[in-house]
């Protein structure tokens, strides 16, 4: 019965003139579009035209300059392009960044849905614990950098637990340890957010697969790998996404608490070199050149990422 | 309906498009002889708020029909940044009583600035006021896009308890050769006064030179700037000795490779820092501190070593409406009344000749200032060259791999840098 009300054919209702149903039948679909026509302005200004000013910018000689004053941007191909992979920071900080996903990506993953499957069982002062693993996420960079600063500084807290087995440079100022820091500072900081990810996909992964592994006599760790991980691999896609698109635009992290990427570019990232070349050298064209490779390497990534987190779906 | 609103925002894209192409600015030839309100911008240090306050309602009183407002530079990791950023928008202040000499060669490709020399006798009064120094602040075209305002002659200011810690006389330390500076500063490590004799910020970024090796390499070389010419001058016995000077204190970790999350000299936690003037008003009741000049290699005395300017500049820009007001007002805030107060207020020397002459009473009371006074007249620029950011960037580099991190010889840092920044210059 209720299958014949749905798809019975509209007409109109009773009491009402015919042309007024007609009016609804074309302006309902026009809502939509009216609806969606902000987003998609906000997109078109804030994301479609600078990503393709940016893309021409890198195909130039360019520089910004005062309103009124006409200069010449020539076309200079892939000469900006070039730049960009000839210069030895540029490489290293390509370098720098694969090092820093490779810890933080896996780490981020394994430590955010462990800590939502534990967040999610009935612990006691649940409540605090999601509060303080969230805290560092909704906390100014700079003060948190401070904080790390104090304690992996040479007379840290850290060293002074380890003693003679603390490295020598210190944690910050090593050339080995530089990245792994910054690496393990980004995936203690961001935790919060990628857990509450994952939260929010454990409320869908049905009760009754649990009981069922129940039933087939699964132990927790059994339990875990075959039906919550399994369960939450849309959110693993989203999260490995996140964690290598927020981790190949590290800048605010190098640039405090390494002191702008050392030690000797040991921590320099890509953004932070299109930091220095746009903003402080003023040659938007190779920061331009390099944004682009920075998209082209991070959307590859991307769906490598998703392609591995997706399957057997 | 899809078609019709793709259409539409197709369309507003190209207004958009369009009317970012059309940007202007003022128009010179109206700007450059109007008058009328303006505003400038200060700094953020507390005291050169307090004076441009007084500068700007002593103006105001005078110049009911050309009132000028004082606001801070907008915020940004730098002020040179936001200058930048409001160049290209074209919403810069008329005057800014921050500009650092190494952003003008970038400012001026950005078509940012007014050229002074476009008002009657700017270049006498510039000349007259601030001397032979002024030449240094002279663009390569014969112009002056910046008026020299002034300056903080770095030198080495030093906890005096400490020192009589350590077993230095506090009141006549000498350190006036390396080998007497690397000494006392392994007896102020070595005796747990401090946990380091001097700490500068081991940061990459392209202006901390300023503040190690630059004033070294000047105080070493009799006043030598990094480029002369067209040529950089560093790779040089000069530029050898300070260099080793620097990588001599970092090796024996008597500076640290790392950057302090404070101020080390304010906390205790170092003995002896690199700063100007500025510094005495920022330290007061926290540090019983003396001063003395940057060592060299075998010692000079006092009166004969150059030093860095650390020099701020006003910058007059294009988007400036009524230029005529602001050149009045740039004379104005840099006469010789005006020049006094903010001595009075700040502790900073005005970029003027004579200054222990012309402000002598005020030096009889403040007799602590009177080194920095004396070594204004010996400080030494950054080169006002083309690619400048790009030069120091490539200096700092090459210094922090090397001297600070050791991960190559000095020397042959010194020499690829000299190498890189010549094929710098050569490309601009």
């Amino acid at each position: 019965m209720s299958t014949a009300t749905a798809t019975a054919p509209r007409s109109p209702a009773p009491g009402r003139p015919p042309a007024t149903a007609d009016r609804r039948r074309r302006f309902l679909p026009r809502v939509g579009h009216w609806f969606v026509t902000p987003y998609v302005v906000f997109l078109l200004v804030v994301f479609a035209y600078p990503l393709l000013y940016n893309l021409w910018i890198s195909f130039h000689r360019f520089y910004f300059t005062a309103p009124g004053a006409h200069v010449p941007s020539r076309w200079v191909g892939f000469a900006n392009y070039r730049d960009v992979f000839a210069d030895p920071v540029v490489r290293k900080s390509f370098v720098n960044i694969g090092i820093f996903l490779v810890i933080n990506v896996p780490l981020t993953v394994v430590l955010a849905l462990v800590l939502a499957a534990a967040l999610n069982a009935k612990l006691p002062f649940r409540g605090f614990f999601r509060a303080a693993f969230y805290l560092p996420y909704v906390t100014a960079s700079v003060a948190l950098v401070a904080v790390w600063s104090f304690l992996f500084g040479s007379d840290g807290l850290v060293d002074k637990v380890l003693g003679p087995l603390a490295p020598d440079p210190s944690w910050l100022v090593n050339s080995t340890w530089a990245m792994p820091v910054l690496a393990f500072f980004v995936t203690w900081k961001q935790l919060g957010f990628f857990v509450m990810l994952y939260l929010a996909a454990l409320q869908n992964v049905s009760g009754e697969l649990y009981d069922a592994a129940s039933v087939d006599g699964a132990d927790t760790l059994r339990t875990f790998l075959s039906v919550t991980v399994p369960g939450v691999r849309p959110a693993t896609t989203v999260v490995t996404v996140f964690a290598i698109i927020t981790g190949s635009n590290l800048f605010t992290e190098p640039y405090l608490l390494t002191g702008g990427g050392g030690p000797a570019d040991a921590s320099v990232s890509p953004v932070l070199v299109m930091y220095q070349k746009g903003i402080e050298q003023a040659h938007p064209d190779f920061a331009a050149a390099l944004g682009v490779v920075l998209v082209v390497l991070v959307v590859a990534l991307s769906l490598i990422a998703r392609r591995f987190t997706e399957k057997g779906d | 309906m899809f078609r019709r609103t793709a259409l539409a925002l197709v369309a507003l894209g190209l207004v958009a498009a369009t009317s970012s192409c059309a940007r202007s600015g003022p128009d010179p030839a109206v700007a450059d002889t109007s008058r009328g309100p303006i505003t400038v911008w200060l700094s953020d240090n507390a005291q050169e708020i307090g004076w441009g306050n007084a500068m700007v309602a002593d103006w105001n009183r005078q110049h009911p029909d050309q009132k000028v407002t004082a606001r801070q530079i907008p915020a940004g990791k730098t002020s040179e940044e936001a200058e930048s950023a409001s160049i290209i928008a074209g919403n810069s202040a008329c005057l800014v009583f921050n500009g650092s000499p190494a952003s003008v060669p970038q400012f001026q490709q950005q078509a940012g600035l007014v050229a002074l020399n476009t008002f009657p006798g700017a270049a006498a009064y510039i000349k007259a006021r601030t001397g032979a120094r002024a030449a240094q602040y002279e663009s390569a075209d014969g112009e002056f896009y910046q008026m020299p305002w002034k300056t903080n002659p770095v030198m080495i200011l030093y906890n005096k308890k400490i020192f009589a810690k350590a077993g230095i006389d506090p009141d006549h330390p000498d350190l006036t050769t390396y080998a007497r500076f690397v000494a006392a500063s392994k007896k102020i490590v070595s005796s747990g006064a401090a946990p380091s004799a001097i700490w500068p910020s081991p940061a990459s970024d392209f202006f901390q030179p300023w503040y190690d090796y630059y004033p070294a390499f000047i105080a070493q070389s009799h006043g030598q700037p990094l480029v002369k010419d067209g040529k950089p001058q560093f790779d040089s016995p000069a530029g050898r000795a300070a260099m080793d000077f620097w990588n001599t204190l970092y090796r024996d970790k008597l500076a640290p490779q790392e950057a302090y999350p404070g101020d080390a000299m304010a906390e205790g936690r170092t003995a002896m820092a690199t700063v100007g003037p500025w510094a005495i008003a920022a330290y007061q009741g926290k540090v019983d501190w003396g001063v003395m000049p940057v060592p060299t290699q075998n010692g000079m005395p006092a009166d004969q070593v150059h030093t860095f300017s650390d020099e701020k500049s006003v910058d007059m820009f294009t988007a400036c409406k009524n230029r005529l007001t602001a050149w009045d007002v740039l004379k104005f805030a840099t006469s010789e009344q005006q020049d006094g107060k903010l001595l009075s207020a700040t502790g900073q020397m005005p970029m003027r000749t004579n200054l222990l002459g012309t402000y002598a009473s005020w030096f009889a009371r403040n007799a602590g200032y009177r080194p920095f006074a004396d070594a204004a007249s010996r400080t030494v620029e950054v080169p006002d060259v083309a690619g400048s950011i790009d030069m120091w960037q490539e200096f700092r580099d090459d210094y922090s791999r090397s001297v600070i991190f050791g991960k190559q010889s000095p020397d042959a840092a010194l020499h690829e840098a000299s190498v890189k920044i010549s094929k710098i210059l050569a490309e601009y």
